[in-house]
């Protein structure tokens, strides 16, 4: 085509995802177009993340089909391409959801990835805001073809407050592209190749830098998880809350989210995206620096602002009050500043959410020892020796 | 109501209104016929059982007290994974996990284990979704009441209450807490 008169390329570049136009300014990606549309369009994305350079093309999970390249050359590509590795052209049409071949590529890619991911979702601390666990909801087959032996690894320490479970890991280069791009120097990357790939520190060389916890963020999986979390509970029953602290780091911007129950800060990680990135504060991604993420298990070291948003379908949500505001107590005003009779105080009889424990400020996790160490019950301010009732 | 209205079922009678007559003032006949009722009831079938000497056979699908399982080599199942607890419409399960630590391989089959769990069967409503949701198999309504008593506290019961006796320690016991349903097939 040399004769092929080159045109002065529009300002913005019209792109048709699933039957939706929309203008897009050129370069960007049709994964970020189709983000900018929203909803059920957008390809999910494993290895993908806006705020890493380099990041994408590994995971194969944003595949789409491209039914027209381009207004100068309206051909489809012959193969399914990545949506986050392949720019939007003028006219482009990109099917993602409409189309059966995206749909089948895309079930055998989660087949792919699951081939060596263990299920042991019930344990995993990922559970519940994992994306390959979404994915393979979406997507995934109720059984497996697999008859081999999965490949396990033993579970490694990255410094002192995150666990590799390299078992767990897709190999999706996020946590890699973390260290390289936010901390000044990076310990750990992939040895190895193809099956045999894995990610580790050379020698086991802890990673010690300030930013190294927003690698746990980043993870798609429950590869790279939080220690100080480890076991202690499970997402759905942690309550998140947007909260902020004026953090000595500069590079740290403070803005967190905490996972509290009752008044224990279980978790603190960074405020994440609708999808599932980390949020960005004035264009900067707003990563959180180790002490922040680590060391700050207090409410009295936050400001909290309020309740985190979390998708109306979203496990995570499930049996919360939709404020955080406790109700007013009405009976002892009522009463004349007496407090209630209770029949039973349930701290008396249960071990669970004892008040004397606190799990969140052990920075391991629990065992055993650490509930029967104190496990006299408390005494109930208001309990009753009516009905027969009596302590032993 | 009015005089046209349809009858819902058909088993409407009208109330005869009409004035009594000497005999039917007497009430002897209507006495009589009433204890005829009683008399032949003598003669049936008793709906009774002497429980607890007797008891009823359980339908397949009861639901009653929970138990937790143990696997063959009497590691407890359960992982602490709390989709029993998020999925109880009563919120009646509560529970803490705890990291298995080497040399106790023995007593729990996964790295994570619950190191306390709950039921408080006075919000419990037996309605099973506790069993559907478990991935471990781990947890089972059994074919027992919850027995009555006089204290709210005998109620929370917990995770020693609720375990299955141990089966090479104790395998009557285990045998019988197991009950006589067909086990499902383990998922691991």
């Amino acid at each position: 085509m040399a004769d092929e008169v080159k045109k002065e390329a529009p300002a913005n570049f019209k792109v048709t995802i699933d039957n939706i136009t929309i203008e897009v300014a050129p370069g960007t990606t049709v994964l970020n177009a189709a983000r900018q549309i929203g909803g059920d369009v957008t390809p999910p994305a494993m290895c993908y993340y806006s705020k890493l350079q380099g990041s994408g093309g590994k995971c194969r999970t944003c595949l789409v089909e491209v039914a027209a390249g381009s207004t100068a050359d309206p051909r489809p590509m012959p193969k399914l391409v990545a949506s986050c590795r392949t720019n939007v052209m003028d006219g482009m049409v990109v099917k993602n959801i409409t189309s059966d071949k995206v749909t089948d590529a895309r079930n055998g890619v989660v087949e792919f990835l699951l081939i060596n991911h263990p299920l042991d979702c019930p344990i995993c601390d990922q559970a519940g805001e994992c994306h390959l666990q979404d994915l393979g909801y979406d997507h995934g087959k109720a059984g497996t073809r697999y008859e081999f032996k999965r490949r396990t690894f033993e579970k490694e320490d990255i410094g002192p407050y995150i666990q590799l479970h390299m078992t767990r890991c897709i190999l999706c280069y996020r946590c890699t592209y973390v260290a390289d791009q936010i901390t000044d120097k990076r310990v750990h990357g992939i040895l190895d190749r193809g099956d045999h790939a894995e990610i580790s520190t050379y020698i086991s060389k802890a990673i010690d830098n300030d930013f190294s916890g927003n690698m746990i963020d980043v993870c798609p999986v429950g590869a790279l998880t939080d220690k100080t979390f480890r076991f202690k509970n499970r997402v759905w029953f942690t309550r998140p809350v947007d909260a902020h602290r004026n953090c000595e780091n500069p590079k740290c911007c403070g803005k967190a989210t905490l996972w509290l129950r009752g008044d224990e800060v279980y978790r603190v990680t960074a405020r994440k995206d609708e999808w599932g990135e980390v949020q960005s504060y004035d264009g900067k991604p707003g990563w959180i620096c180790n002490t922040c993420r680590f060391d700050k298990k207090k409410t009295s070291d936050w400001v909290v602002e309020g309740l985190t948003t979390i998708s109306r379908h979203s496990v995570i949500g499930a049996n919360k009050y939709a404020t955080l505001d406790m109700p007013k107590d009405t009976i002892r005003e009522v009463m004349g500043g007496r407090d209630p009779k209770l029949l039973m105080n349930i701290h008396n009889v249960s071990g669970v959410n004892n008040p004397n424990i606190q799990l969140s400020e052990i920075d391991r996790p629990a065992h055993t020892g650490d509930f029967a160490k104190s496990g006299d019950h408390v005494n109930g301010a208001g309990e009753s020796t009516q009905w027969g009732l009596k302590k032993d | 109501m009015g005089v046209n209205m349809q009858a819902l079922t058909s088993r409407l009678k009208q109330v005869d209104r009409r004035k009594m007559s000497f005999i039917e003032r007497l009430y002897l006949v209507a006495i009589f016929k009433g204890m005829m009722i009683t008399f032949m009831h003598m003669f049936k079938k008793k709906p009774t059982i002497n429980y607890p000497e007797k008891t009823r056979p359980f339908s397949p699908v009861f639901r009653g007290l929970h138990i937790l399982n143990r696997d063959e080599e009497g590691r407890e199942n359960c992982t602490a994974c709390g989709l029993c607890a998020v999925a109880c419409p009563a919120e009646a399960i509560t529970m803490e996990a705890a990291e298995r630590q080497t040399g106790e391989e023995n007593l729990y089959r996964e790295e994570k284990y619950a190191a306390k769990y709950e039921i408080n069967m006075l919000r419990c409503i037996f309605c099973g979704l506790c069993e559907e949701a478990c991935p471990k198999d781990a947890i089972y309504l059994s074919e027992t009441f919850a027995p009555a008593d006089y204290q709210r506290k005998q109620f929370i019961y917990n995770k020693g209450e609720l375990l299955i006796p141990h089966p090479k320690e104790d395998p009557e016991a285990y045998k019988k807490a197991l009950g006589n349903r067909v086990k499902r097939e383990s998922i691991n």
